[in-house]
């Protein structure tokens, strides 16, 4: 009878026991998909694999390049149309190796250059987060892609040119904290990808990563991140990189166009601590030297005629939010005096920023952003070239004068 | 040097914007919506009442579900105007709600009614077609949604005074070509789907010789009925 009782008992004990591990496996598992949802984030899958007005994750968005039209793929769990098939080794194998399940090569429009980085634990991470999502039946779109781009062996070459697969390696030398920021800046933050000169093969090298390009298709200039003289954050605070970062404006300057939608997908979702040691680790990596101021390509008497005209066209149409020395209304009017985002070789960014204007991307931290008015159609071309130059070159900037034919050709780049 | 000195400026100018309540306030932009859309009143007027561009609308005054539903497709890319689609494109939806309230609270006076350039058959044409509709072609009249003085419903209508011609004929255009679009079932795209080229010009001509009413505001939500059912105008 005893025995009976405490057999019962412990039988009892066990099956508590066994429901107790089932909670925790339960919240490890919810606990690995709120993870998986933060990487994913961090990483900005949404901002291709999401359409505009289309189910999350379902795909179809296309991507132009200068090589054709290609579309993204829908990952949410649908066993026909989706990734509800693949294992987690199949989608390590296209993070980090850039593969299909069947070994099939993946197009780098997918950033798997530098989703190699990622952690095997953090793949898994997302993994799950992406199992655990709504499944959308939706067959991929078929890319458009010009003869011979359209033959997926061509990517053999560009891998072999500039791919290096590879998990981060933090460096011993290294704080924690420098090391956490390198491997979200490299790895799933992708930063690279635009933020680097592209040649002819859509390809980034590994040495001029972070160096700055023109994106293709786009018209926007990816600053470098190492450079003092573009966006390198050398001199910039912990703090004005932050609120850069997390709320896309701070007392330095604000992002717009490509850079807006990073922020505005990711980087705001990012926490306190990823944040600050993002940016440790840019400041970080920003070079100690600036290189020889800029030269202009336009004759002495031609810019003197511009500035001066600039100043009367800056006077009277954006002096009331700059301020007349260029200093703003930070961080929501942004400064144009020390502001190195317009002093930069290129003047795309600064000419495009007064054709199109802008709002910064509402955020957690900056939900009703101010907005700059589009000037495309209250200004001459020779009137644009002329404010630009202006703010180029007042209150102590570097930068140089620009033509009014660079200003003519930005007004047809595209608005999306 | 010049620079150093620029950057230190910009210090004591931060350093001082902490410097109290009162500094901190001058050295930011005004806490107002009317600040915050400065980026939309070249083209459409300081208190949304239009400017000379006949293509580009009046806001004031428009219910603001209606202004909400267009800045929502606006920022989708479904309707589309590349200027705007590209400053709404990351901008949250209370922020696009604060600014269709906004434009919809001001009330500046409507425009004088400019002088036709078309004929008085076609005015006459137009005037039917608003008020009376064609049945045999399955036209309903425009006074049956717009309302009998054509200041529109709350919260989804548009009223159609103080838009100029062109505006009206464009956005019509848009609708029979599929350029643009509304919540489904689309009504505005059954109407337009039926007018011919020369409705259009009727019509929209008409509209824009209509003087303002006494009462310009649009009329309470449930006022009258629907012909037929109109997705932006949830029953
Ligand atoms: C810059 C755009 C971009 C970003 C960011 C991006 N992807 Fe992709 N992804 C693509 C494109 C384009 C393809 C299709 C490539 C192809 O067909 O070769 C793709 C393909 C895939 C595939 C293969 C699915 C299939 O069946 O075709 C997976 C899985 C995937 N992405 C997951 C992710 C995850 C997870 C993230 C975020 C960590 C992410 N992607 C971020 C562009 C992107
Ligand atoms: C109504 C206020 C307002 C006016 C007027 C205005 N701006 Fe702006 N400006 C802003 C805001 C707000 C931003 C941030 C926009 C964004 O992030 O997309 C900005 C951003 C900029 C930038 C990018 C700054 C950076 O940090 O990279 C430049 C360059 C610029 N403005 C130049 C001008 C010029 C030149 C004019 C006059 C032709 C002008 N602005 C008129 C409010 C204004
Ligand atoms: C889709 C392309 C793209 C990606 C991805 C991208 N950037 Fe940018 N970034 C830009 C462009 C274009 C600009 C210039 C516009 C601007 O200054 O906001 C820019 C500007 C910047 C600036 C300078 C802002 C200023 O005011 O001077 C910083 C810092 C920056 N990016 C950091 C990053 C980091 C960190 C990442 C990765 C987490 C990243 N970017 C990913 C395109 C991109
Ligand atoms: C460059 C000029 C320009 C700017 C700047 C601009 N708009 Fe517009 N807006 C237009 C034009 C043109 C249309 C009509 C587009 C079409 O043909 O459908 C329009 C249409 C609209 C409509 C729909 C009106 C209706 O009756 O259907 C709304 C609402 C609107 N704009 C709000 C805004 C807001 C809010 C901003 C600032 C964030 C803004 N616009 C900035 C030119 C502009
Ligand atoms: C069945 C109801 C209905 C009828 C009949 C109707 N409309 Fe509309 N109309 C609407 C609705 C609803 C909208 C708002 C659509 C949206 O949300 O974009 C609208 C919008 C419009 C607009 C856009 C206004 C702007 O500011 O951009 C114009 C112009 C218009 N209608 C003209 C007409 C004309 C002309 C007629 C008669 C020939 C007509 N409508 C008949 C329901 C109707």
């Amino acid at each position: 009878m005893g025995s009976k009782l405490s057999i019962t008992l412990l039988a009892l004990a066990a099956l508590i026991t066994a429901a107790q591990a089932q909670d925790k496996t339960q919240d490890k598992s919810s606990d690995v998909i709120a993870r998986g949802e933060y990487l994913a984030r961090a990483g900005d899958c949404t901002a291709c694999h999401t359409a505009a007005e289309g189910r999350l994750f379902a795909g179809g968005r296309p991507m132009p390049t200068p090589f054709g039209t290609i579309y993204t793929s829908n990952i949410t769990p649908d066993p026909e149309t989706g990734i509800g098939k693949w294992s987690a080794d199949d989608f390590y194998r296209t993070m980090h190796n850039g593969r299909f399940p069947d070994g099939g090569l993946i197009y780098p429009a997918m950033p798997f250059a530098s989703y190699t980085k990622v952690t095997r634990a953090d793949s898994d991470a997302i993994f799950a987060y992406l199992r655990s999502i709504q499944a959308v039946n939706q067959k991929n779109k078929p890319h458009e892609l010009r003869f011979p781009y359209d033959n997926r062996q061509l990517i053999l070459g560009w891998r072999t040119l500039y791919f290096r697969e590879g998990e981060f390696r933090p460096d011993p030398a290294k704080s924690a904290e420098w090391n956490r920021g390198a491997y979200l800046v490299e790895g799933l933050g992708h930063c690279s990808m635009c933020h680097s000169p592209i040649n002819a093969l859509g390809g980034t090298s590994q040495s001029d990563a972070f160096k700055g390009g023109l994106i293709p298709m786009q018209n926007w200039y990816a600053p470098s991140l190492t450079n003092n003289r573009e966006a390198g954050l050398g001199d910039w605070s912990i703090k004005d990189i932050t609120d850069l970062l997390q709320t896309g404006v701070s007392a330095r300057g604000v992002v717009y166009g490509p850079m807006a939608e990073v922020v505005h997908n990711s980087l705001q979702y990012l926490d306190d601590a990823d944040t600050r040691a993002m940016a440790v680790y840019l400041k970080g990596i920003a070079e100690a030297s600036s290189p020889p101021p800029a030269s202009s390509a336009l004759p002495n008497t031609e810019s003197s005629l511009l500035i001066s005209l600039g100043k009367t066209v800056y006077d009277k149409n954006c002096a009331s939010c700059h301020g007349t020395q260029g200093e703003g209304k930070p961080p929501h009017w942004p400064p144009l005096a020390n502001n190195q985002s317009i002093e930069m070789q290129s003047a795309v960014n600064p000419i495009r920023m007064v054709l199109n204007g802008g709002y910064p991307p509402g955020t957690k931290g900056n939900p009703m952003p101010y907005g700059m008015p589009p000037f495309a159609g209250l200004l001459s071309d020779n009137e644009v070239a002329a404010v630009v130059s202006y703010i180029r070159t007042a209150w102590g900037n570097r930068g140089t004068p620009v033509s009014a034919r660079e200003a003519n050709e930005l007004r047809s780049a595209p608005l999306n | 040097m010049f620079a150093r000195a620029a950057a230190s400026a910009a210090v004591i100018v931060t350093l001082s914007a902490f410097d109290g309540a009162a500094a901190q306030t001058a050295n930011q932009p005004p806490d107002t919506m009317a600040a915050r859309v400065e980026a939309c009143t070249p083209c459409h007027g300081n208190k949304g009442e239009g400017t000379s561009d006949v293509y580009f609308p009046r806001l004031a005054g428009k219910p603001a579900g209606y202004l909400y539903n267009q800045l929502l497709a606006f920022r989708s890319g479904r309707r589309k105007y590349p200027p705007m689609n590209y400053l709404l494109e990351f901008l949250p939806d209370p922020y696009l709600e604060a600014m269709a309230e906004y434009f919809a609270s001001e009330h500046p006076p409507l425009p004088q009614p400019a002088p036709s350039e078309v004929s008085k058959d076609v005015l006459a044409q137009g005037e039917a077609l608003a008020t009376s509709g064609d049945a045999g072609r399955g036209i309903p009249a425009c006074v049956s949604c717009h309302g009998p003085a054509l200041t529109g419903m709350q919260p989804g209508i548009p009223g159609l005074l103080g838009l100029r011609a062109a505006y009206v004929s464009a956005q019509l255009g848009a609708w029979r070509y599929g350029t643009r679009t509304a919540k489904s079932p689309d009504c505005m795209q059954l109407v337009a789907g039926h007018l011919t080229e020369a409705d259009v010009t009727a019509v929209a001509a008409w509209l824009a010789t209509r003087p303002a009413p006494a009462n310009p505001a649009p009329v309470p939500k449930g006022t009258y009925a629907l012909p037929f059912g109109c997705g932006s105008q949830p029953n």
